[in-house]
């Protein structure tokens, strides 16, 4: 099983995504720069991590999303490679158009920095598969932009093919309807604001988010 | 040649630093300011052959997002 994990300028949690993938796979992932070409052939699955990349300047996710190694990325995506985006990766996601939406500025203007409960909403797909639908997790988020927007069609559409993946229980920063988590409409593009790779030992305190990245190992195995 | 790029968000997109700019008008005294919204201002400096296409395509591609912003394009001699 091959993964990866994009690096980008001003990523900081590229290092955490890494240990959390080895730990599911049993294998280290390749540490991808943000200028390289091209991805390890026939890739599983592909990390783009929390952070500030480009300092977060025009906005969050903005550079990033524009830099050589993304359309790697993308066409492994359209290939069916898993990829997951957390914090900042989510919106690297979002302006590469990998996923729908925008995320704006925290609606109380503040950036939250503290752990939260989600509810699992779609417990089908491979990042999620280890949850119980309707399940409530606690995550921990860091963020100042995590203000997910979409228009309303767009909305609807992402809550009908069951693209919501993960809510946040209480209204933390203005998200549309709640929005943590989102897929792309094939199932193998997840972005989120929480980030699981915080919560997969005892000594972070609690392991929610272990199961995401068991899930997703599972169900890359049933693939093969 | 240098254009001006004017990347505003779109109405009904929520603008928390417009706000917070609003607030702080208010706390100077100043009343009657009905509402702040908060936008950038890019400035590029181009080669004269630049066509208005390129330019466009610039602020689709990366200056503005076209999910949560507008753009506007002013030419200056």
């Amino acid at each position: 099983m091959k993964s990866a994990v994009i690096v980008f300028p001003g990523s900081n949690c590229d290092r955490d995504l890494a240990v959390a993938f080895e730990a599911a796979t049993g294998s280290k992932p390749a540490m991808i720069w943000h200028r390289d070409t091209d991805l390890p052939a026939d890739i599983d699955l592909i990390g783009v991590p929390g952070g500030f990349s480009y300092g977060d300047y025009l906005r969050s996710g903005a550079m990033a999303a524009r830099s050589p190694v993304m359309q790697a990325v993308a066409q492994a995506a359209t290939r069916g490679a898993f990829v997951l985006g957390v914090c900042n990766g989510f919106q690297v996601l979002t302006e590469s158009g990998l996923l729908p939406g925008a995320l704006l500025r925290n609606a109380g203007g503040h950036f939250v920095c503290r752990d939260v409960p989600l509810t699992v909403e779609n417990a089908q797909s491979a990042f999620t598969s280890r949850y119980d639908a309707g399940e409530t997790i606690h995550f921990p988020v860091a963020h100042h932009d995590g203000n997910y927007f979409a228009d309303d069609a767009t909305l609807d559409r992402l809550e009908g093919e069951g693209r919501v993946a993960l809510r946040y229980a209480e209204n933390i920063n203005g998200s549309a309807r709640n929005i943590a988590g989102i897929l792309n409409d094939g199932g193998n593009v997840l972005g989120m604001m929480p980030h699981p790779e915080r919560v997969i030992e005892p000594a972070h305190g609690a392991t929610d988010g272990k199961r995401l990245f068991d899930g997703l190992v599972e169900g890359l195995m049933a693939r093969a | 040649m240098k254009a001006r790029i004017f990347v505003t968000l779109k109405g009904g997109v929520l603008d928390p630093q417009g706000k917070a700019i609003h607030h702080a008008l208010e706390g100077l005294g100043f009343g009657g300011v009905n509402d702040v919204r908060a936008g950038k201002l890019i400035e590029l400096d181009l080669a004269d052959d630049t066509s208005d296409e390129d330019i466009d395509a610039m602020c689709r591609k990366l200056l503005a997002n076209t999910v949560i912003e507008n753009y506007r394009i002013e030419k200056v001699a």
